[in-house]
């Protein structure tokens, strides 16, 4: 359903995606792992088209998403959702509208059903009643739960996580993975969730890939991860100060 | 020593290059979707709401205060020459063919101008501009289209109120300090003023609209860094702004003098 082939991005002359490729089945859930920095997020905006590859190619669904027109993309991003690091939630607009955002800007939908569409995505991430507030009153984790209600209420076919559970208390936290496996198993929305939360990772992941330099080094299911012996992702998974990540920044210095 | 001099000149020249391609391919932009429906007149009227109503109080003022200052400074050369009556004439010319359109523009530029760039830079940082096109929602219809409409439509109405308060104070000053009387003054000044010059000045206060919104939503959507970024794009907003206010006027000034001589 999603298909990576050699995907090279730079910033400023310098490689972030150095011949990224990674296939993702529909219905799966995919959490791709890697330090920060390292193009995870460069990746998601690639799939969504916000970037576009300066050579490889992102196919959803069989077409190229850097070769459609502008109305082939508005078509991807009604299948597509995409919640951000920090929610991105709109400032100006309370929660309703915010939620209800695409459903109020391109369906002719009533202001009842409305509500009640927005009631229901806020009622499955646990904040029913909440449609009044403005986003400077919600906390960090309120605020990704909001985003996440806003990503679910188109009923899209793909979601793009990008690290869902940073920042916010672990129960918090859990209550996202428990969404995400949930959205998983009764909708078969396909996900894909950037993370470096190993936890978070173990829980939902169907399918895990981990990125290093540019590259997708191994991907497989969280069991091969828990037992790999490469020094790279075992330095990683076990989140261990010293080892080959961080040997070139040790003789760097 | 000559070599960074040339480096750093080429820099800004590339800049440069790079600041004026942006800006057109906006404006193009722009220009296209403001044609292309659907047409979101209430973001429209919030924005002419925020450009325009809200700025009355302070264009009030300082057309006003110009409308005194100008008043005091030519009586204090036309006593000198006993043609105090044509104070009324001059202050009225200057205003509404000139005085008028740059300083609404400039208020407007300090005000909107700034607080558009804030805005869209704090959007951009936070990627609430990405989360915008990832719900299929084009930024530059959604966010530049209603400021570029509102600020175009309302920047001629604001020239309209400030000539007409700024003749006022020139009015009041003339009257009550300098013994003109009222029907006297009225009558100069309408007779001194032609419909051509009425509409130099608000063809180029529409100008100055479009190129406040333009500008001040480039640097917006262009913001990197975070806070400090936003407060640099902010600052360059406000000063390529006025500089290009001034520059446009410049051109339309020689433009309509030989147009319309």
């Amino acid at each position: 359903m999603i298909e990576i082939h050699n995907l090279h991005k730079k910033f400023n002359n310098s490689p972030v995606l150095k011949g990224l490729s990674l296939n993702i089945d529909r219905g799966q859930t995919c959490v791709i792992i890697g330090r920060s920095g390292c193009g995870k997020s460069v990746l998601l905006k690639h799939i969504v088209g916000l970037l576009r590859p300066e050579q490889g190619k992102v196919m959803v669904d069989g077409k190229e998403v850097a070769a459609l027109d502008e109305l082939e993309l508005d078509a991807l991003r009604s299948k597509i959702s995409m919640v951000f690091q920090g929610g991105a939630l709109f400032d100006s607009m309370n929660v309703t509208e915010n939620v209800g955002f695409s459903l109020i800007e391109h369906t002719r939908i009533g202001r009842q059903e409305l509500l009640e569409r927005v009631e229901e995505a806020l009622g499955l991430v646990g904040l029913g009643g909440i449609g009044s507030l403005m986003p400077s009153e919600l906390s960090g984790g309120m605020k990704k739960r909001v985003a996440l209600a806003r990503a679910i209420c188109i009923r899209p076919e793909i979601i793009l996580y990008d690290e869902p559970t940073t920042g916010i208390d672990p129960i918090a936290a859990d209550s996202i993975n428990g969404l995400i496996r949930s959205l998983h198993d009764k909708l078969k929305v396909t996900s894909i969730v950037v993370t470096h939360d190993m936890k978070s990772a173990y829980h939902i992941a169907d399918k895990i890939a981990m990125m290093y330099k540019g590259r997708i080094i191994m991907e497989g299911a969280p069991r091969e991860f828990r037992e790999s012996k490469d020094p790279v992702v075992h330095q990683f998974i076990h989140g261990i100060a010293k080892g080959p990540i961080t040997e070139a920044v040790d003789n760097f210095k | 020593m000559f070599t960074l001099f040339f480096v750093d000149l080429g820099r800004k020249v590339l800049s440069l290059m790079h600041f004026v391609g942006g800006l057109t391919n906006l404006a193009v932009q722009t220009v296209y979707l403001t044609f292309k429906p659907p047409y979101k007149t209430e973001r429209i009227i919030e924005q002419a709401k925020k450009a325009g109503y809200d700025s009355f109080p302070i264009v009030s003022l300082v057309a006003l205060f110009i409308g005194f200052i100008f008043a005091l400074q030519t009586a204090y050369f036309m006593q000198r020459i006993g043609s105090e009556l044509y104070i009324a004439s001059m202050v009225a010319l200057s205003i509404v063919r000139e005085l008028g359109p740059v300083i609404t523009a400039l208020i407007v530029a300090g005000r909107v101008g700034a607080s558009n760039t804030a805005e869209l830079g704090s959007m951009q940082v936070t990627e609430q501009i990405d989360a915008l096109e990832t719900l299929a929602a084009n930024p530059v219809k959604y966010l530049v289209v209603p400021r570029f409409v509102a600020l175009g439509a309302m920047l001629p109405v604001l020239t309209l109120y400030a000539n007409i308060i700024g003749i006022l104070g020139s009015y009041f000053i003339c009257t009550i300090k300098l013994g003109i009387t009222s029907s006297m003054y009225m009558h100069v000044t309408f007779s001194s003023l032609l419909y051509k010059d009425l509409f130099t000045g608000l063809f180029k206060s529409w100008i100055f609209g479009m190129l406040i919104a333009l500008i001040s939503c480039y640097e917006g959507f262009n913001v990197e860094g975070g806070a400090a970024g936003v407060g640099r794009a902010t600052t360059r907003s406000v000063v390529f702004t006025f500089i290009m206010i001034i520059a446009a006027d410049c051109f339309f000034t020689a433009l309509f003098y030989f147009i319309f001589p």
